[in-house]
């Protein structure tokens, strides 16, 4: 859930969409201005965080990976609990993984959070300008309906290239400038725990 | 699945779901399966029409309750020590940051027909009515000696073994009365019976330090914190690092039925017609019935009602317990209650190491004490604790969760199986201080 003070804003992001389609790229693009070619299935690392400054607020995202839990459909509730953003991205070269992303979109409907801002990324843009245009006639008809399914799901859309950056900070930007600046008051915000010095025994217990 | 893995986890409770995550970040290949479509297996958390599902045989529970996804109604019912095993995993392998906390309001106990809460100040100490004036200042020298106590210091041990030494004759050096020991015993040291007392008081002292360091810790009126969203959210984060670390999840998948050679070892585990091959098979009971005895069952009733439970200083969430002698039974009694994602609505538990047939008679000291109820149910399930050998089969096998109201034990039970797992830590293990604990912080501090 995106929490203020002070204008910084705490915000979790969930990405999701089909194997391949970019999850991890665009995150590593946007987190730490890299690309792999080869990206290996995500492994190690499935947790970043990255700030960025907007017009009238600081917006902390901490982003999740899905770490593969998708792959067989055992992506675990907690991965949708108190998401204030998800980013849902495709192949746009797969109609596939177009269909898989609106099944997320459902899916996301259905479990997470009512107010939550939702971005479609259409990825791997960078090969609709290597291909011949021949080539590129179902990729138009793929995007078109992209747009259309965005607009009528209240999501927003842009075509995004982890591999040349192409609009990658664009689409963490508008979700930033999109999330409620006001929150309600939660009174179950709840507390992490940390790791800290040696123990002082207080004297606050029954035993003093 | 069609792949040869290192290890074969069977059933995403939160045992099983701890093993997967240190052993894939131990680099081990991991396949995790379950046969429910869910996670947590026996301690997930149910929304309020699975709860129905289970219970009342049909999903509609009644419209007044609310909405069904407000609720996380935990199957195995326990609060975190707050600086306990449990905590020290979680924030070791940095699982800590995919979930959140919430303290516990207050610890309770039944002493004489009356629910007191447990002193969590000098001041509440000085104002319980738990022991007359003269009896607290006897207490209060033997909670300084436990203060003070230092296993690798003599100097602290006053001239006594404590692993010599047994609870009995430590106390009976201060003098206490039985009804103090019966406080100490159960709520502070939380023994679930009192065959404590005729074993080394060392274990007792350390149970009673892991509750005082975890009552300084929040600064909160119990030494428990709980996950903001349900008791559920703690496989799955396990489950998240195992996944982060190459762990292959599949739930929803049938049968799961382990393969054997003729020699008795696990070759693989077979699911719709497909064998994933394997060295080794960690699973729940219930994934191998065949390698499991029946050690004891727990009777429970769950609760739903529009208040706190009485007594307890309207505390939203909150222990009672109520020790065995208090009740004339063998083992304790525990009530366990939480609230705020209920829609004002309180969940409360009651349960115990069942003694008799009749959870419905058996519970009724503890169902007394909640007050009216909006709904209720009762159940009984067995406890299993595995008879394998797993150095000839290389299967290994939880023990059911028990009635505790804690993870220690549970958790106790993770650390023996990864050391029996991996070879990785040897000897017996003392009640907090885990030799695979010391290990495994140090390779991933």
């Amino acid at each position: 859930m995106a929490t203020t003070g002070n204008k910084n804003i705490n915000a979790k992001l969930v990405l999701l969409g089909d194997v391949g389609a970019g999850k991890s790229s665009l995150v590593l693009r946007f987190v730490k201005g890299q690309f792999i070619e080869f990206q290996e299935s995500t492994i190690g690392a499935a947790f970043f965080s990255q700030t960025l400054a907007v017009n009238d607020a600081t917006v902390k995202f901490e982003i999740w990976d899905t770490a593969g839990q998708e792959r067989y459909h055992s992506l675990a509730p907690m991965y949708y609990r108190g998401a204030a953003a998800a980013i849902i991205v495709y192949d746009i070269t797969n109609q596939a993984s177009f269909e898989r992303a609106k099944k997320w979109v459902q899916e996301l409907q259905a479990q997470g959070n009512p107010n939550m801002v939702m971005a479609l990324a259409g990825n791997k843009a960078d090969l609709l300008d290597a291909k011949k245009v021949e080539a590129e006639a179902s990729t138009l008809v793929l995007l078109l309906e992209a747009q259309a399914y965005a607009q009528e799901h209240g999501l927003f859309f842009m075509e995004t290239s982890a591999k040349t950056a192409a609009n990658v900070n664009e689409v963490f930007y508008e979700i930033a400038k999109r999330l409620p600046r006001v929150q309600p008051a939660q009174n179950s915000s709840g507390m992490v725990l940390m790791d800290r010095p040696a123990e002082r025994i207080a004297s606050t217990s029954c035993c003093s | 699945m069609d792949e040869e893995y290192d290890v074969v986890v069977l059933g995403t409770g939160l045992k099983e779901c701890i093993l997967s995550g240190l052993l894939s970040v131990d680099g081990l290949k991991v396949l995790h399966m379950d046969r429910n479509d869910y996670y947590g297996g026996e301690s997930t958390s149910l929304n309020l029409i699975q709860l129905w599902k289970r219970f009342r045989r049909n999903d509609k529970p009644p419209a007044h309750l609310g909405s069904s996804r407000d609720y996380n109604v935990d199957m195995i019912p326990k609060f975190m020590m707050a600086n306990g095993t449990l905590v020290r995993v979680l924030i070791h392998t940095d699982v800590t940051k995919y979930l959140y906390f919430k303290a516990v309001d207050g610890s309770f106990v039944y002493n004489k027909g009356k629910v007191h809460k447990v002193p969590a100040t000098d001041m509440e100490t000085l104002k319980s009515p738990l022991m007359g004036i003269f009896e607290k200042r006897r207490a209060h020298k033997f909670f300084i000696y436990v203060h003070d106590y230092n296993e690798t210091d003599p100097k602290t041990h006053d001239g006594m073994d404590l692993t010599r030494v047994t609870t009995r004759e430590l106390i009976a050096k201060y003098g206490l009365d039985d009804n103090t020991v019966d406080v100490i015993g159960h709520a502070l040291a939380l023994h679930r019976d009192d065959r404590y007392l005729d074993e080394p008081a060392l274990d007792t002292v350390k149970r009673m330090k892991l509750y005082v360091e975890s009552l300084a810790r929040f600064q909160g009126g119990s030494p428990y914190i709980y996950p903001l969203y349900g008791l559920a959210e703690l496989p799955q984060a396990f489950a998240r690092l195992s996944a982060v670390y190459g762990g292959t999840y599949m739930l929803n998948k049938p049968e799961c039925k382990v393969e054997f050679n003729e020699e008795g070892q696990v070759l693989g585990v077979t699911s719709e017609g497909e064998t994933a091959r394997c060295k080794k098979v960690v699973c729940d009971p219930s994934y191998l019935p065949n390698k499991v005895r029946k050690v004891g069952r727990v009777a429970r009733a769950i609760a739903i009602m529009s208040h706190p439970i009485p007594n307890t200083n309207d505390s939203h969430s909150v222990q009672v317990i109520l020790p065995q002698k208090q009740l004339g039974r063998k083992s304790d009694m525990y009530l366990f209650c939480c609230s705020y994602s209920h829609n004002g609505k309180f969940i409360a538990f009651v349960s115990t190491e069942a003694e008799t047939d009749h959870p419905g008679t058996e519970l009724k000291a503890g169902i007394d004490l909640l007050g009216p109820v909006d709904e209720i149910f009762f159940d009984i399930y067995d406890r299993y604790e595995p008879v394998n050998e797993p150095t000839l089969d290389n299967c290994f096998i939880s023990t059911s969760y028990d009635a505790t109201t804690h993870f220690e034990s549970t958790v106790l039970d993770v650390l023996n199986m990864y050391t029996m797992i991996t070879g990785k830590a040897t000897g017996s293990s003392p009640f907090i201080s885990h030799p695979a604990m010391s290990k495994l912080f140090q390779e991933h501090a």
